[in-house]
């Protein structure tokens, strides 16, 4: 699966997973990924940067990736981005108000990079 | 509401932090015998705590010997790490954040619906960890091939 030409952005308060995802999104050939620490910084980093994607972590200070999913779903500008939600929150519960929230795929931590790559490609089929 | 802890407790925390570190760092962890702690040294030198609340209230903390986390962060992120920096203090916090995520998922299948707080990193020689509760804290020491490392529970007060 390559994703040439394409711009990810990497939303975890954790240095550690942005810097797994970011070698995973290189490796798939993204070509470029701008990270963000919480969800309130990734939506700034949006009013200036265009994206085809976003993998967030749900859990994080300040904006939350669930929130941070229900103000990209509700902005008519970035609404249709493909969304990936990375995370520690594995229950049921967690993983319908993902839905709710028109999250576009949902990997649950810990993974591996084959995984991830599965779950991308039912969101990006065909990179660009 | 569970006031005390049950030790059937424990048993999730130990298949998430094999789980976790097999997927993530392909390093095998043999766990040894679970004890009772009674104080609050941290028996390593470098942890990660999170508060949990829900169904009980309590604390997990991931506890590491400079070795151990520093050969696992390697494996992790994919490049050597010869002295405990910020990076693998930081590597410490997001395993401990997937190891409580994993045994709270574990645990959610038996009824007990847990949610947990961001980690915070604590470390140096003789640190401690200031679990949330009274109640007893039970630990669970681990071998890798590089060194040890230990997960604690305290549920209950």
């Amino acid at each position: 699966m390559i994703y040439k030409n394409m711009t990810a952005m990497v939303v975890d308060d954790f240095a550690t997973m942005r810097r797994i995802v970011k070698k995973i999104l290189k490796d798939l050939q993204f070509e470029e990924i701008i990270e963000a620490e919480n969800g309130a910084e990734a939506l700034g980093l949006l009013e200036s940067n265009k994206v085809d994607l976003i993998v967030s972590d749900w859990n994080m200070p300040t904006m939350t990736g669930l929130e941070l999913l229900k103000q990209v779903r509700a902005d008519d500008r970035l609404k249709g981005l493909p969304f990936l939600m990375v995370t520690a929150e594995a229950q049921k519960q967690n993983i319908i108000e993902a839905i709710q929230a028109k999250v576009s795929n949902y990997v649950v931590k810990p993974f591996t990079p084959a995984v991830f790559a599965e779950k991308l490609s039912k969101i990006i089929p065909q990179g660009k | 509401m569970i006031r005390t802890m049950d030790i059937k407790m424990i048993n999730p925390f130990l298949a998430a932090a094999m789980h976790v570190l097999k997927t993530m760092a392909q390093i095998e962890a043999k766990p040894g015998k679970p004890f009772l702690k009674k104080d609050d040294l941290a028996l390593g030198d470098v942890s990660a705590i999170i508060g949990i609340t829900g169904a009980v209230q309590g604390s997990m903390a991931l506890i590491f010997a400079e070795d151990c986390i520093k050969d696992i962060a390697s494996n992790l992120l994919g490049e050597p790490f010869t002295e405990l920096n910020n990076e693998v203090r930081d590597a410490v916090g997001e395993l401990a954040n997937m190891i409580c995520g994993d045994a709270r998922r574990r645990l959610a299948e038996g009824g007990f619906v847990l949610q947990a707080g961001i980690p915070t990193i604590v470390g140096g020689k003789g640190h401690t960890i200031m679990h949330v509760t009274t109640g007893p804290r039970l630990a669970v020491p681990f071998e890798t091939s590089q060194g040890s490392f230990m997960v604690e529970v305290a549920f209950g007060g």
